[in-house]
């Protein structure tokens, strides 16, 4: 149930400002791929843009083509709230529900849905998509305690439980791990790596050794400057980036000679 | 720049003048703080001795010939019977209303929509009692008349209609829109300090917007929706202006679309100019029956606010 | 390890989903124009006017237009189109009194607004007068007595609140470190924000009727009321000013060895005054309209009165409520009305000023080192 994306000729504004300029990009189903680049380069406004979530921020909005499997985002009449169901994020600081149990916030996003899961397929839920997220040995014990009570990765874990309770066809993460401590970054690395048998994931990361852990193939964003817009400069399979990459900016950034 | 300024001042004064300056500027505030026990104290301390001599007086002295309790409690139920319509109605709408502006309005205007509701808070009392005596009570009448003859099974709205509007519903409708805009101030502040970060999950999962709001605003607001009922609750309690200028008073009934029933507050301002000796005593001891009211809803109000605080803090 | 995963409730949502099951965009608008017809239908049935016939037309439109979404594209988007139709309405329905209020002042107001309600009082205004006057310009009598009485009460209570509710804020802020006495303080300032307005002047009748005998009612009664419903305004508001004082600037000006009272009076008042005065200008605009307590605590007068501690005193909202309730003609009490409306345009104009200039303040004033 992974899906392609294909980017055409895809701006994003903020107001009149032009935040990102003209990408074109083509996403693998069951693979992951990592936006890497300097701070305001805009790849998580682009990354916000691939489920129009960028829409929650007061004056933004994009022009071009996103095509998930052919079909696209922003064709006339699609509502955003079907796109939001089919492609699933992860934000940058974890986000659980603070008046839910852990197992509430689970199914927060199923409820939508279908209202009236028995809750016996509720219970094999939360357990499968728990396991899935490498949480459910930590919390099987603790089910109806709050969310807020577990530590920064584990409630990470919980938020991409909760957002593959809900069997998206894509996931994007902006930045997962950069809240966290090494060991529940090697933690949400390792679940990184076996959700891509079952989905695309599309990661924001401002590590590169992250990104080269973790990633099939690797976008490079930059901007040339505060007031110009951020562009996509390379995009290739992951070791080429960093080991033989085509633009001279891409081996300046990722040799640690900029940025 | 005030800094450097004052900075030079102490190198040039006699330090003891600026120490006894510190002691008698915390003291002056810390009096300052005190007086206001001693203000409250003096209200209860002053409302109770000058109500004493209508809980000392024999029972067919006071009005109504039977005694304190039974002259009070029609009121207080009266009181109670005005601001629970206007809950009622002030309620839903105040919440939506402040949906609306931290929601659902156009960012451009959300911001003057604010202003307006602030505006409504603005207007004085005694306007808001001319204008539903003049205005709101004569356009409730058709609607009175046709829930008399078509609901008049129903005791509240047992007919026949006033004629002149000038019933307990209209005062209550009044009273509605002067609560309205603390409900709506205090929900929209809250609102809007929803955790965005809350908010873009409920939506990145899928959800309406409805549904975001129910998944993430609502619960987060929940105890400041409350407090801000309870201390609207407590203002409808004690306004005055909109029930003596707009209820037409009487004894109590249970129909509200007819003249009748009469509010502490009101009872107390139509009568208070003309009273003198127990008569005086009697509306000063309803007043402190009124304080007490109020106080309680108050208190219930403040402690709600008060539990929650360290909850939503910890999140 | 991969993710087991159990059968999804719904299937996932196939490629040409994402547009399927749409409702058309002229959706909308022709409910509207259904409902009003439908409206105007039932309204006609019982006898055609425009406040049932809108009412009507919104309540097919809200039950309608929900059902029909919710047919087409899930009981999802029904009820989130019922709540953004219910907001909309909400909203609407708590605009219409502000409008209405706001006319009603206007229209009845305007043709009264003479030099002799500006410049005369009511003193030897009889129901006769009242009986000859036949259009707007004859009527004789005004509310200069009253607009003297707001001025000077409103000024009594400004100056015995201000300085008690700063001071008060001051040592919340400053000086109680969260200890106990400032939690209590805190706690009863809410107490009295509480406090009904009648009963705050049932306080001042209470104390001054103890101390120079009953009925003693004069304009320094009213002040001390209403400076008991102003003190906690104040309190609230400059104790929210002094705490978006960054403590950097404290330990700056404590740093140079400056006293506290001083950097309490040279570095935080100045940092915070802007807020502070807009903050007072608010809780002006809001006494100023109060009306319970003048009425137990000021008596009426009809004549000019400048001085609060002797003699009684009519303010603007007590002069509107006696027009209304008692017209100087009872026979004939359109007079009486002109004036009162044209009294309550005065006061309004006076409180939205205040208000203005309250935000013209905080936003001319505010400091710019405030935002960090």
């Amino acid at each position: 149930m992974s899906k392609r994306i294909d980017v055409e000729d895809l701006n994003v504004y903020y107001g009149d400002f032009l935040a990102v300029e003209d990408v074109n990009i083509n996403i693998e189903a069951r693979s992951v791929t990592a936006f890497i680049g300097p701070s305001g380069c805009g790849k998580s406004t682009f990354l916000r843009t691939l489920n129009r979530m960028h829409e929650v921020i007061p004056g933004a909005y994009a022009k071009g083509k996103v095509l998930l499997d052919g079909d696209d985002l922003y064709g006339k009449g699609v509502d955003p709230v079907t796109v939001r169901s089919m492609i699933g994020m992860v934000f940058q600081r974890p986000n659980p529900f603070p008046t839910m149990s852990i197992r509430d916030n689970v199914l927060a996003g199923v409820k939508l849905n279908n209202k009236r899961i028995s809750s016996k397929a509720a219970d094999e839920l939360v357990e499968s998509s728990l396991r899935g997220a490498n949480l459910w040995n930590e919390v099987k014990d603790r089910l109806n305690k709050p969310g807020s009570g577990l530590s920064g990765g584990q409630q990470q874990r919980l938020c991409i439980a909760r957002a593959i309770a809900v069997k998206p066809n894509v996931i994007l993460m902006d930045e997962p791990c950069s809240a966290l401590d090494p060991i529940s970054t090697l933690a949400i690395e390792d679940l990184i790596n076996e959700l891509k048998t079952d989905y695309t994931v599309v990661i924001v990361t401002h590590n590169m050794q992250q990104a080269s852990r973790v990633s099939d193939r690797t976008a490079f964003f930059n901007i040339e400057g505060t007031g110009k817009p951020g562009k996509l400069i390379e995009y290739a399979p992951t070791t080429e980036i960093f080991n033989n990459p085509q633009k001279k900016e891409t081996e300046d950034y990722v040799s640690g000679r900029f940025g | 720049m005030s800094t450097t300024a004052s900075a030079q001042k102490p190198g040039t004064k006699n330090s003891a003048a600026g120490r006894a300056g510190d002691s008698i500027f915390s003291g002056l505030s810390l009096a300052a703080g005190i007086l206001i026990f001693a203000v409250l104290a003096a209200v209860a301390l002053f409302l109770l001795l000058q109500a004493l001599p209508t809980f000392a007086a024999p029972a067919d002295e006071i009005t109504g010939g039977e005694g304190f309790f039974s002259y009070i409690w029609p009121l207080v139920l009266g009181t109670l019977i005005a601001a629970i319509i206007a809950l009622l109605i002030a309620t839903p709408i105040g919440i939506l209303v402040a949906l609306y502006i931290s929601h659902y309005a156009p960012a451009r205007i959300s911001k003057s929509v604010g202003y307006v509701i602030d505006l409504l808070a603005a207007i004085p009392s005694v306007i808001y009692g001319a204008w539903g005596a003049t205005v709101l009570a004569p356009a409730l009448v058709p609607f009175y008349n046709w829930l008399a003859e078509n609901l008049g099974f129903i005791p509240i709205f047992a007919g026949p209609a006033s004629q002149t509007g000038k019933t307990m519903m209209t005062a209550g409708v009044v009273l509605a829109i002067m609560i309205l805009p603390i409900i709506t101030s205090m929900s929209r502040e809250i609102f809007t300090q929803t955790p965005k970060l809350h908010e873009e999950a409920a939506l990145a999962l899928g959800a309406t917007r409805w549904e975001m709001i129910r998944m993430s605003v609502l619960p987060f607001a929940r105890p400041g929706i409350i407090s801000s009922v309870m201390l609207a609750l407590g203002r409808a309690l004690g306004e005055t202006m909109a029930v003596a200028l707009v209820l037409s008073s009487g004894p109590m009934i249970a129909s509200l679309i007819k003249s009748g029933n009469q509010t502490i507050a009101a009872e107390i301002a139509l009568n208070f100019p003309e009273a003198y000796g127990l008569r005086l005593s009697e509306l000063i001891a309803a007043g402190l029956v009124l304080f007490l009211i109020t106080l309680v809803v108050n208190m219930i109000a403040r402690a709600i606010i008060a539990r929650y605080k360290e909850f939503s803090g910890a999140n | 390890m991969s993710t087991t995963t159990t059968k999804p409730g719904t299937s996932p949502v196939r490629e040409s989903r994402l547009t399927r099951g749409q409702r058309p965009k002229w959706l909308i608008p022709v409910i509207g124009v259904g409902a009003i017809v439908v409206g105007a239908a039932i309204s006609a049935l019982i006898g055609f006017n425009i406040a049932t016939w809108a009412i009507f037309a919104a309540l097919v439109f809200l039950i309608v237009g929900p059902l029909l979404i919710g047919a087409i594209e899930g009981s999802r988007a029904g009820s989130d189109s019922l709540m953004t139709f219910l907001v909309y309405t909400a909203f609407i329905l708590a605009v219409i009194p502000l409008i209405s209020v706001i006319y009603t002042v206007l229209a009845n107001g305007i043709p009264g607004l003479t030099s002799n309600l500006l410049l005369t009082s009511m003193n030897g205004v009889t129901g006769a007068q009242d009986n000859f006057a036949e259009a707007p310009g004859d009527v004789v009598g005004g509310a200069y007595h009253a607009i003297v009485g707001t001025v000077s009460i409103t000024f009594w209570a400004t100056l015995m609140s201000v300085p008690i509710g700063l001071l008060t804020a001051i040592y919340l802020v400053e000086y109680s470190n969260n200890g106990w006495l400032g939690k209590a303080i805190t706690f009863f300032v809410d107490v009295m924000t509480g406090v009904p307005s009648i009963v705050a002047g049932l306080f001042a009748a209470a104390l001054f009727g103890m101390i120079f005998g009953p009925s003693t009612r004069t304009g320094f009664v009213a002040a001390v009321a209403l400076t008991v419903l102003m003190i906690p305004t104040v309190v609230k508001n400059t104790e929210e000013m002094l705490r978006i004082v960054p403590n950097e600037l404290r330990e700056a000006s404590y740093a140079l060895g400056v006293r506290k009272w001083r950097t309490i009076l040279k570095v935080v008042i100045p940092t915070a005054i802007s807020g502070i005065a807009s903050g007072v200008t608010l809780a002006i605009a809001r006494v100023i309209g109060e009306t319970a307590p003048l009425l137990v605590t000021a008596g009426f007068a009809t004549a000019i009165n400048w001085n609060s501690f002797s003699g009684w005193m009519t303010t603007l909202p007590t002069y509107i409520y006696y027009q209304i309730m008692t017209p100087t003609s009872p026979t004939n009490p359109d007079p009486s009305l002109q004036r009162a409306w044209a009294a309550a345009l005065i006061l309004i104009a006076i409180v939205m000023l205040l208000n203005l200039l309250a935000r013209l303040i905080a936003k001319a004033f505010a400091p710019k080192t405030a935002g960090r």
